[in-house]
């Protein structure tokens, strides 16, 4: 019987939401939710992208006087941070929101009020690191923020909002790894096992086993921090006889899983696209499972790869090499089997397969100079050069960006109901291909010129001027693109074509439904039969935009008689409360300690109040 | 309406979970995973600098002039400290206690009649004394908190003093989560009383409490017993 739900219906007119800013504060819809994650992030993708640009600018040309030292600390400093932990991971997560309940055939997360909680901590976290700016102390010890530098070296507030802003985001990622955890295991529709499951939520999945265990690490290395800067502990104090590495080991210990964390979702959405405009299957699913879990699995061996420099000796440096180099077999086995998946393919070229081969070519550059640097020797050549620059841009412009595009491109209907214009889409396809490698290329050469990274200026006559004016004159193309892209956006956002229920001939759940689905997102749970439902009943990629929409409405979860989880405006209260206490911090480093500690426990009470408030509330109506 | 004509039942109601458990269970086992890994660095830290100190207090060593000003005993406390973890692994038995109290309301004399099988099945004093217990160990980590201060070891004085008040300090904060969760039962207990349909809320506080009594277990292996 419910094999029929998964049949693809007659296109439908999106769901009507109700709308107004209430709405929005108070919703446990996890599309509402992703929405709002997505939009929030490509708003900082501007800000980080105009850090970039100023650092560009700065660099156009042998010693420049655009900005200052310290302020070129904080661009760069800033800019990676936002482009990590407020634009990559957030638009992840705008994908996990939208796609993990959709494609396990599931009405929502396990916990919808959490989830929104997960959104307002990132929201306020985001909005207190940059604050900073607005004090002029912005974040300046660079996005890994190795000690001694950013403890004995660092008296003003820059690192702590720094500090305090990474542990405010980490508590949005945990709560969201929990709550993911639980809706992929609990939650999955009747006949969908794990080896049935979406590719994408495969990578969801994994990357979430990846957040709840690598951000504790931080977490702690943030509170020693915390403490040898407020409370006068000595954890980083090298003359009490600390290790001078231990920051390095705890930050890389996450931080090299962290790498996984941006990379995998994007993984994920281009093992959707590519099947879909090669009309064929996924090749080798089970494959891209295990090299999935494996990449992650070795991501938590590899972490002193990043200190090859620092003298660990050679046992530390072989190991590490080793492992490093073993991570490159499980993620070639992935760019073969997306090279295979397109082989023979029937190929649309829409600009979503763009922007997701651009990934399989670019990742692998990114890929091939990592591999480079895993080989200690060469590492200290290029250690702190732009190579390294070069290299990180590749897999991160060019692997996660470019994928994260593709599944703007591919699921942009699905967050609002309408297509982004093609036309424009190829044009910001190209401006952001072409600009990015005008970018980054170069810096592979001026890094083995001996370029070194971080620094403000260089020197006339040491052949780094054409490399650099490339960069920048890339950088400036890449403005170009980022303005089409938002112009597409915008326009699409509202006149864009209507997109009905599958626009794509996609192969998983969430194209059974309508575009924005209604707020119960399955009418029946589909019952799973199959990896790939939907290409049961119609060749794989065959449907295309639908020429005439029914205006039948969509019926409300109340018609059809499904429970729903009342809207709470709880959680943003909590995320609040608990971000304003993080921020009461800063008064003991303005010499305010009482003000500090009676702002602290004001916070932590309303805090308390507010959760408790939430946690006695049912999530639902009696029913 | 004809697309919810022939809706199947499913519609209404949740469907069933896919483990058949309940998501909040699921939840707490990955949310222990994750502090797993959080207490793991802590006591990681605290043995990496283990004997790394340049000055005392320290742990198990004597300390004479010329390295200290004043001779400095060893400052942990065996004796005392044995006697609180035995108190806190007493609060995980009453709180196995409390769970089955609440798992067996619905069947009256299932811990038998007497005094005592009423005492057995009493989830209020079971939850009570569980809150109690966690709190007493608390109150031992104070007094011994306080007596390393007098005795100089503060958290600013040594990298012992740091890695040990934090990593302490961060368990001892879990236990104090602990009780306060505790006390929510118990005053739903006292409003409304617990019953089998509320098992799976002490279930959760169970796991978590028992987790927060074997990281001690670990620690009080690695700080206090093993020199």
């Amino acid at each position: 019987m419910a094999t029929a739900a998964t049949a693809p219906a007659a296109a439908q007119k999106g769901y009507e939401h109700e709308g107004g800013i209430w709405s929005w504060l108070t919703t446990v819809d996890h599309k509402r939710i992703g929405a709002l994650y997505l939009y929030t992030a490509l708003l900082w993708f501007l800000v980080g992208g105009l850090e970039a640009l100023v650092i560009r600018i700065q660099l156009q040309g042998p010693n420049g006087r655009f900005v200052s030292a310290e302020m070129y600390n904080q661009l760069f400093t800033m800019h990676g941070t936002t482009m990590i932990f407020l634009v990559i991971m957030p638009l992840s997560a705008a994908f996990f929101n939208l796609l993990i309940p959709l494609q396990i055939g599931a009405r929502d997360v396990a916990f919808p009020r959490l989830n929104a909680f997960s959104y307002w901590v990132y929201l306020f976290g985001s909005l207190f690191m940059n604050a900073s700016w607005l004090v002029g102390a912005a974040p300046n010890g660079g996005w890994f923020g190795y000690t001694p530098l950013t403890s004995t070296f660092s008296p003003g507030l820059n690192i702590d909002f720094w500090v305090l802003g990474l542990q405010i985001l980490g508590v949005s990622s945990l709560a969201a790894g929990f709550n993911f955890i639980t809706t992929i295991i609990n939650m999955r529709a009747p006949g969908m096992h794990f080896m049935r499951m979406p590719i994408f939520t495969w990578m969801a999945f994994i990357v979430q086993f990846l957040l709840v265990l690598a951000f504790p690490v931080i977490t702690i290395a943030l509170v020693f921090l915390q403490f040898d800067r407020f409370f006068g502990t000595q954890f980083y104090e090298a003359a009490a006889g600390a290790d001078p590495l231990l920051w390095q080991h705890l930050f890389w210990i996450f931080g090299h899983p962290e790498v996984y964390i941006l990379i995998l979702p994007a993984f994920g959405l281009v093992s959707e696209v590519l099947p879909t405009f090669s009309r064929k299957p996924l090749f080798g699913y089970p494959v891209m499972v295990y090299s999935g879990m494996l990449i992650a699995f070795l991501g938590f061996g590899v972490w002193a790869h990043h200190m090859f420099a620092v003298g660990m000796g050679p046992i530390a440096d072989t190991l590490f090499a080793v492992t490093t180099m073993l991570i490159g077999i499980p993620t070639g086995v992935k760019i073969f089997n997306w090279i295979f998946t397109m082989w023979g393919g029937d190929i649309r070229f829409t600009t979503a397969m763009k922007f997701a081969i651009a990934l399989v070519a670019l990742f692998t550059i990114g890929g091939i100079s990592g591999v480079m640097h895993a080989s200690p020797p060469a590492d200290l050549q290029q250690t702190d050069t732009y190579f390294i620059v070069a290299h990180f841009h590749y897999v991160l412009f060019g692997g996660s960006m470019m994928g994260l595009l593709a599944g703007l491109y591919y699921y942009f209907p699905k967050f609002t109901g309408r297509m982004l214009s093609e036309k424009i889409g190829t044009w910001h396809f190209w401006l952001t291909f072409v600009g990015m490698n005008l970018t980054f290329m170069p810096m592979h050469w001026s890094g083995l010129l001996g370029m070194p990274r971080r620094t403000w200026v260089y020197d006339a006559g040491q052949g780094l001027e054409t490399l650099n004016l490339m960069s920048s004159l890339g950088a400036y193309i890449q403005v170009l693109a980022v303005l089409v892209g938002a112009y597409n956006v915008l326009v699409s956002m509202r006149r864009g074509v209507r997109a009905g229920n599958d626009p794509w001939g996609g192969p998983t759940l969430e194209w059974s439904i309508p575009s924005p689905p209604p707020d119960y997102n399955f009418a029946a749970i589909p019952t799973v039969t199959s990896r790939y439902p939907l290409w049961e009943h119609h060749a794989p990629g065959t449907s295309d935009i639908p020429r005439t929409i029914s205006d039948q409405r969509v019926p409300t979860a109340k018609e059809l008689g499904i429970p729903m989880p009342n809207p709470s405006i709880k959680p943003l209260f909590v995320a609040l409360f608990m971000t304003l206490m993080f921020a009461c911090m800063l008064l003991i480093h303005l010499g305010k300690t009482p003000l500090a500690i009676a702002g602290i426990i004001t916070c932590a009470t309303l805090m308390t109040f507010s959760l408790y408030s939430w946690l006695l509330t049912p999530l639902e109506d009696e029913h | 309406m004809a697309t919810t004509a022939h809706a199947p039942a499913v519609t209404h109601g949740h469907p069933p979970t896919t483990t058949g458990l309940d998501h909040r269970k699921i939840a707490i086992w990955a949310f222990i995973g994750s502090e797993c890994m959080l207490f793991t660095s802590l006591i990681s830290t605290y043995l990496v600098y283990k004997g790394r100190s340049v000055s005392g207090p320290f742990p198990h060593e004597v300390c004479n002039p010329p390295q200290c000003a004043t001779t400095l005993k060893p400052i942990l406390n065996i004796p005392i400290t044995s006697v609180s973890t035995f108190v806190l692994l007493m609060s995980s038995l009453a709180m196995v206690l409390a769970l089955a109290a609440v798992e067996n309301k619905d069947k009256p004399g299932w811990a038998g009649t007497g005094a005592w099988g009423r005492a057995l099945a009493s989830s209020k004093l079971w939850l009570l004394m569980t809150a109690i217990l966690g709190a007493t160990f608390l109150g031992f980590q104070a007094y011994e908190f306080t007596s390393f201060v007098h005795e100089g070891l503060t958290i600013r004085q040594n990298l012992f003093g740091s890695s040990f008040f934090t990593l302490t300090g961060f368990h001892g904060a879990h236990v104090t989560v602990g009780v306060l969760w505790l006390l929510t039962l118990l005053a739903i207990d006292m409003r409304r009383g617990l019953g089998p349909k509320d098992a799976l809320i002490v279930d959760i506080s169970a796991l978590y409490w028992h987790f927060v009594d074997v990281v001690w277990i670990a620690i009080f292996t690695l700080v206090y017993l093993i020199r």
